[in-house]
């Protein structure tokens, strides 16, 4: 027979530790791994001090188009046409109010995340897109600015900000209507959802400025703004579904009968308990289709509305500045990796802060 | 005995999934305050039997009475009847994304309209009962398996039921956790709750149950008073059995 006592914790031996061993293990650990790092840094090398010149030492950053000497990216093209790219034909002196939009848009989101009371939070959540809509449009003794001035980066945000928010409830209950009980309710609802997933979304778009205005009378003009938003709704709303679909069906069948056997209702089951877990698991994915839906909104193009990349191309033709191309598809390539890099960490913080597993 | 007496009937409950007939006329009368527990091997309908008592399962055919209501698939009738009734998982079931406190306060607050200040302190007394009330504002994947089911049987009892049904509620647990489980258990039997257990922890149906009912194939082919149930096993199926889980 024998007795153990139990022993005490020790360190780990220090030949695991600091900075030679990480760079050991992680780089050098062997032959082929060695050759794969040394081929990593030439290839940064040979790519990121020309880019870093061309971006920004020998970049001209003032004075005019004519002053320009060195080979550098001219950026005073990006810095004259900024104000098209950002407002696009948005009348100057009305440019205050986009900005002020911008300032609440984040004073919103910092109060969502800030504000406990669920009563203010619906509140705000109520009075805050009818503010904007005001500003933007007009209207309450501002002027009114037609939609078929608004353009450039504000036009991309707002497509992209409007389509989201309004396919996401839409999204929610198709996903909940094709898993139903309900035989017509569920054909309905996979109906939609595969025929709009089954074509492009230039095709909807389309539609959406043809079709559309078919089924009005002939007095009605449809804001063409409008039917693009109509459009990507309902064309994101397919995509939420599914994803949301996917994370209903991670859910065990145990949570739906816990929520049943305590005699919640299907609605207080589904809002309490199955959706709350269900949309944390779709998180990554639906972020996910949100960025595809931000990169995707410069499709308005084809219906003649200017969004940002829609705005570059037309500076381009500009008979002053012609040959700017490669500096405004840089500046709008950055605007657009800025937005959904920050999309893609602010989702990867709410999944921090949903975490319950520890 | 009258009819009303009985806190459960079943009469002649036939279930099929699809054409698989999973009970075959079973019948049970159980009275307020009794311990029945149910054993037999899987795939028997023991499960079945008792999540048709809570309507979790629809039967086809026959009859089930609980409290005085006859159980039909109607909205109403089954929340009233859910609200008598609790009922403990194999896998516990705890809504993860909620605390432990949480968890309980649910149910009373949505479904029973009580006032939160008043959910919480019930709550707080059924954990205290299940001797877990420091967890409470931890996650529920932050405990043990013992500790979650604890959690569980508290969740039920916030509710207040008259009617508990435990479906296999410790064979999800490692061996040094039954104890803490089976305990709370022993302590709600004394206190007189109505009591079905589907579970094959013989020693605890010995202690506590006031009857044994022994299902295989979707029938009852078996029942009576623990102590003549495990010395006095009148049908070879029912020996067969006892043998093969007794024989270790």
């Amino acid at each position: 027979m024998a007795v153990y006592t139990f022993k005490e914790a020790k360190p780990a031996p220090s030949t695991s530790k600091g900075v030679v061993f990480w760079l050991r293990e992680n780089l050098f650990s062997n032959i082929g791994n060695s050759l794969l790092t040394l081929l990593g840094i030439y290839i940064i090398y040979a790519i990121l001090p020309p880019l870093l010149d061309w971006m920004i030492f020998d970049a001209t950053w003032s004075g005019t188009k004519e002053e320009v000497v060195k080979g550098g990216a001219r950026w005073i093209f990006i810095i004259e046409k900024f104000d098209q790219f950002i407002y696009g034909f948005y009348p100057e002196a009305q440019h205050w109010r986009p900005n002020l939009v911008a300032l609440l848009s984040i004073a919103f989101i910092l109060a969502m995340n800030f504000i406990p009371n669920l009563k203010v939070k619906i509140g705000l959540m109520a009075v805050y897109p009818i503010i904007c809509f005001v500003l933007i449009h007009g209207g309450m003794g501002l002027e009114v600015v037609p939609t078929e001035q608004w353009g450039g980066l504000m036009l991309t945000i707002l497509v992209a900000t409007v389509g989201i928010i309004a396919s996401f409830p839409i999204g929610v209950v198709l996903a909940l209507g094709r898993q139903s009980d309900m035989p017509i309710l569920k054909t309905l609802c996979v109906g939609f959802i595969e025929f709009v997933r089954g074509v492009p979304l230039i095709t909807i778009l389309f539609m959406a400025s043809v079709v559309l205005p078919l089924f009005f009378s002939d007095g009605i003009d449809f804001d063409k703004l409008l039917r693009a938003l109509i459009g990507i709704t309902l064309f994101q709303a397919a995509y939420i579904a599914e994803v949301i679909r996917g994370g209903l069906q991670a859910i065990p069948k145990g949570q739906y009968e816990a929520s049943e056997s305590l005699g919640l209702s299907y609605w207080q089951g589904m809002i309490l308990i199955i959706l709350p877990q269900a949309l944390k698991i779709s998180i990554p994915n639906l972020v996910g289709s949100f960025i595809a839906l931000f990169k995707d909104t410069t499709l308005v193009l084809i219906i003649g509305l200017f969004d940002v990349l829609a705005m570059v191309t037309l500076t381009n033709s500009d008979s002053n500045w012609l040959g700017f191309e490669i500096e405004g598809y840089v500046f709008v390539t950055m605007i657009y990796w800025v937005f959904c890099f920050s999309m893609s960490q602010y989702s990867k913080s709410i999944e921090r802060k949903y975490n319950t597993e520890h | 005995m009258s009819e009303q007496e009985f806190m459960i009937t079943m009469k002649d409950v036939n279930k099929w999934y699809g054409d698989f007939h999973v009970l075959k006329d079973v019948n049970l009368n159980i009275k307020k305050g009794e311990k029945v527990v149910i054993c037999g091997p899987s795939g028997s309908g023991k499960s079945t039997t008792i999540r048709c008592l809570n309507h979790l399962e629809k039967f086809q055919k026959g009859q089930i009475n609980i409290n005085g209501t006859e159980l039909i698939d109607d909205v109403k009738v089954v929340r009233d009847i859910r609200a008598q009734v609790g009922m403990v998982f194999q896998h516990f079931n705890l809504f993860p994304h909620l605390t432990v406190l949480e968890n309980l306060v649910l149910a009373p607050t949505w479904v029973h309209k009580k006032p939160r200040a008043e959910a919480i302190k019930t709550a707080m007394y059924y954990l205290e009962r299940v001797k877990i009330a420091e967890q409470a504002h931890k996650y529920p994947n932050q405990l043990s398996g013992g500790q979650q089911q604890r959690v569980a049987i508290a969740r039920c009892l916030c509710i207040n039921p008259e009617i508990m049904l435990f479906d296999e509620p410790t064979s999800a647990l490692d061996p040094e956790m039954v104890s803490e489980v089976l305990d709370v258990m022993v302590e709600l039997a004394e206190e007189g709750i109505t009591m079905i257990c589907v579970t094959h922890e013989m020693g605890f149906a010995k202690k506590v149950a006031d009857r044994v009912i022994f299902m295989d194939a979707g029938q009852v082919i078996e029942e009576n008073e623990p102590h003549e149930f495990f010395d006095n096993p009148q049908s070879d199926r029912l020996k067969l059995f006892l043998d093969q889980i007794l024989s270790h």
